[in-house]
């Protein structure tokens, strides 16, 4: 069989299923099966990443995705109301608006993607495009990498600060207090 | 699987996803439209990198950067929603009136 066109049924299939489960996110009554179809919309957009020669950062987004969903389906089950499904839910406000934004959004951009020329310019097939990104990352863009690093070393602080009952000085949100000048009164809970 | 169709599926995933953004009440649906906008987001820069850039590996580090911040987006929006709920008891949009000017 043609290998072209295989490929080209495939990236359909993968194309068609990732808009779709994106689409199914916000018509489920579940919410932890959103998380679920959201994931199902990234493994196809990493399964197009990989057959566009982008191998490493197609399986590294499908990876993190699946641990993401698994975070999310949880934090579902702790905060919200009906996360089970049990109950039709249709949770939306300005609809309308929502729809039209959507929609002028895709025609806006279809039309970009449509009449604009790109170079033609595709990857050559003999070079090893994950090892010429391992080099990339750990010289000229070693700071941009650094960069994220920090950056989510930043987002980690921050979220603990954010999520943290209690700080060291009292509760979260009434703000920081005086630590008491006796010991004995700050070693008591 | 030419360019113009891959930017035309970045383009609906995109568009779903602002959907979800724009229309969702509850906190982590939000999110989940934002997350779909930067997928989409990502598959055109991917596309654009693999078929008109030549292979540039600074483009696959743009996506590097992409998917550092959709880490970022989610770990923030998680400890908000975290925080949010505790102090306000609060899960939709409709429950933060004291934000609206």
């Amino acid at each position: 069989m043609n290998r072209s066109l295989v490929v080209d049924v495939l990236f359909w299939c993968f194309a068609a299923g990732s808009v779709v489960t994106g689409y199914l996110v916000f018509r489920t009554d579940s919410m932890v099966r959103a998380a679920f179809w959201l994931l199902a919309s990234f493994v196809g957009v990493g399964a197009i990443l990989v057959m566009l020669a982008a191998e490493f950062l197609g399986v590294v987004l499908i990876l993190m995705m699946a641990g993401e969903m698994l975070i999310m389906a949880v934090v579902m089950v702790m905060f919200m109301m009906n996360p089970a499904g049990l109950n039709p839910m249709f949770m939306v406000h300005q609809h309308r608006f929502a729809v039209a934004a959507g929609v002028v959004s895709f025609a806006g951009l279809s039309v970009v993607a449509l009449t604009v020329e790109f170079p033609d310019q595709p990857v050559d097939p003999a070079v090893d495009a994950t090892a010429e990104l391992g080099f990339e990352l750990l010289g000229d863009s070693m700071l941009v990498f650094q960069t994220a690093g920090v950056a989510l070393l930043a987002t980690m602080i921050g979220a603990i600060a954010l999520a943290s009952r209690n700080g060291r000085f009292g509760t979260a949100d009434e703000g920081s207090q005086e630590p008491a000048l006796d010991i004995e009164e700050l070693e008591s809970p | 699987m030419t360019l113009e169709a891959l930017l035309v599926v970045a383009a609906a995933l995109f568009a779903v996803g602002l959907y979800g953004a724009i229309s969702q009440q509850s906190f982590v649906m939000l999110m989940m439209g934002l997350e779909l906008m930067i997928n989409g987001a990502l598959l055109a820069l991917i596309a654009l990198w693999a078929l008109s850039t030549g292979g540039n590996p600074q483009g696959q580090m743009l996506a590097i950067v992409f998917m550092t911040v959709m880490a970022i987006e989610m770990a923030l929006g998680f400890a908000l929603i975290t925080n949010v709920y505790r102090v306000r008891r609060a899960d939709i949009t409709e429950k933060l009136r004291k934000l609206k000017g």
